[in-house]
């Protein structure tokens, strides 16, 4: 039987519109690649992770690790529609004295696990408390999300086989595979292709989806949690997924749409 | 606590964190180290071989490891991080900075081969500038242990404490210099003798030339007081305010770039408060060399006579 999805559908929308409205109102921020990661972030916030905000420190809590700290937006909205801070702050998204930093800081907003900005740091930090829970003999699985641009960065491959080495089968990444950093195609700019046969090489059970897909990226998760080895999802993605005239364009990396691009974006969200 | 170490006998500081973590193994089932393929070089593998279900080696990764370390102590653990001082601080400084600093995090550096004592292996594994660049970063306390005894009471304390520490260790057997009536406390100066001439400051284990040093200048009847600065993050004002009140010469010396040492933290306390003129012997901007550490301390003027010559000469004697 297939399942029904349309309750996640409706929450990805209200996600794409928070996202584009908070970087709106803080004139920057970075749609692109927060766009591109909704159906990853809503699948696992409201239907993959055992996590409850009235109990935000539980400490048999799945754990998600925003390795691509600059989707914060992204973040942000899936943290604030799941109850972890009141509305009122996204309109403070970026600006002075706010816990909503530009990038996700841990000790200024609930729900944060640790702070990311600086790339290619997420996954070693997933690869820690992967370790740090099953020698706590929890059950939980700690989940991370990189984009593919950030695949660049070498500390992501010295955690690959740090992962592996440790059979650390609870810990879940998915790559961002949007195609797009900032100076252009990643296969321009620094190819990562067969990144598959990478992640493989390096000891990982790899699978390639849909990463607009709520069925696909939710039987994939069921999937890796039965690996004995650590698992990363491919997630095929289009950057800036939503709104059309961002969609694949680069530009739209770290660029905050106008009044005019706001209402336009607004409108193919409703 | 007795102290692990005798007086007047020699052993490196690296032996009193590595007697430290079997302590905190036995006491402590939350400790868990980390080392970067220098294991044996750090002592680490002490607690590595009497706890290997709590011992990680990343291989030759540092970013990797500070990494892992903020993971494990987001899982309720407590990390130590041990590998070269060169190493953690520079190769991993993004990581220190971006990820455990940034977050508070309860993770602990620990930087072994301090200072030139990693003597033949030459500049580029010398740390150096190492109390410059943790000293940059907001949350992280500095810890630089005289002797194995003070490393050993320090990495208890680090445990202790909820957040990250750096301690910085040297590689050669250096003279213990604290004895039972020592206490190492966190942001506080010890003052090892008092002397009326003069007042000499340092951290790290130059303080058993420093010693030595003080001895000769006593044969010559000058008494200096000696100040073990060993927390240099969070600075001991109190002490500094009571030693700029003295009006006495003051000595800082210390293993370290003059540039973002201890010599540079407390100029820029004194001349925003109390400008008083003072004296360092540390190191010129320059890199480290190969050679035995005695021959790199009497090169860089760290060796005991050398001090002494330089007080005599400083103090127009």
């Amino acid at each position: 039987m297939k399942e029904d999805f349309s309750h996640l559908s409706s929450i990805a929308k209200r996600i794409r519109r928070i996202i584009i409205e908070i970087i709106h109102r803080a004139g920057s921020g970075h749609p692109g690649g927060s766009l591109s990661g909704v159906e990853i972030g809503t699948a696992l916030f409201f239907h993959l992770l055992v996590h409850n905000p009235e109990k935000a420190k539980d400490p048999l809590r799945d754990r998600f690790i925003l390795s691509k700290g600059h989707a914060a937006p992204l973040l942000y909205a899936l943290l604030q529609e799941s109850g972890y801070f009141p509305e009122e702050w996204l309109s403070g998204f970026r600006k002075l004295d706010s816990p909503l930093q530009g990038h996700p800081h841990s000790l200024k907003c609930p729900g944060v696990e640790v702070s990311t900005g600086s790339l290619g740091q997420g996954l070693s930090i997933a690869c820690g408390l992967a370790w740090g829970e099953r020698d706590n003999q929890h059950k939980n699985h700690i989940y991370t999300l990189m984009g593919d641009g950030e695949l660049d960065e070498g500390q992501v491959w010295e955690a690959a086989m740090f992962a592996s080495h440790y059979h650390l089968h609870n810990l879940i990444a998915f790559i961002d595979r949007n195609n797009l950093q900032i100076d252009g195609k990643t296969e321009t700019v620094m190819a990562l292709e067969p990144l598959a046969l990478k992640w493989q090489a390096f000891g990982w059970d790899v699978q390639e989806i849909n990463g607009h897909s709520f069925s696909e990226i939710i039987s994939s998760v069921k999937r890796a949690k039965k690996t004995p080895q650590p698992s990363v999802i491919i997630a095929r993605t289009v950057k800036g997924k939503g709104v059309s005239f961002m969609e694949n364009e680069r530009d739209w990396h770290g660029k905050a749409p106008n009044a005019e691009e706001f209402e336009l974006a607004l409108r193919e969200l409703e | 606590m007795k102290l692990p170490f005798v007086k007047g006998e020699l052993f490196p500081v690296r032996d009193g964190y590595g007697k430290a973590l079997l302590a905190l193994g036995e006491s402590n089932p939350k400790i868990v180290v980390l080392d970067a393929d220098l294991a044996a070089s750090t002592r680490s593998n002490w607690f590595a071989d009497r706890y290997p279900e709590r011992f990680i080696d990343v291989g030759i990764a540092e970013q990797n490891m500070t990494g892992v370390a903020a993971g494990l102590s987001l899982s309720g653990k407590i990390p130590f991080v041990t590998t070269y001082g060169a190493f953690v601080t520079g190769r991993a400084f993004d990581q220190i900075r971006n990820t455990v600093s940034y977050s508070n995090l309860n993770v602990k550096i620990v930087g072994s081969h301090g200072g030139l004592s990693v003597g033949p292996d030459g500049g580029s594994h010398q740390a150096i500038e190492d109390i410059a660049l943790m000293n940059l970063l907001p949350n992280l306390k500095i810890f630089c242990p005289v002797d194995a005894n003070e490393a050993w009471q320090m990495t208890l304390a680090a445990a202790e404490i909820e957040g990250p520490v750096y301690i910085r260790l040297a590689r050669e057997a250096t003279e213990i210099i604290t004895g039972e009536d020592y206490q190492f406390e966190a942001g506080r100066a010890a003052m090892l003798s008092a002397g009326d001439d003069g007042i000499i400051i340092f951290h790290s284990v130059i303080g058993s030339e420093v010693s030595k040093a003080a001895t000769l200048l006593a044969g010559q009847g000058l008494n200096l007081s000696l100040i073990n600065f060993s927390t240099i993050k969070p600075l001991d004002t109190s002490m500094l305010d009571y030693i700029a009140a003295s009006e006495k010469p003051l000595f800082v010396i210390e293993e370290h770039l003059t540039n973002g040492g201890l010599t540079s933290i407390i100029a820029t306390y004194f001349s925003l408060r109390r400008p008083i003129k003072f004296h360092t012997i540390s190191i010129a901007d320059c890199f480290g060399e190969s050679g035995s550490p005695e021959a790199l301390y009497d090169k860089f003027g760290f060796s005991a006579k050398k001090i002494a010559n330089y007080i005599i000469k400083a103090m127009n004697l």
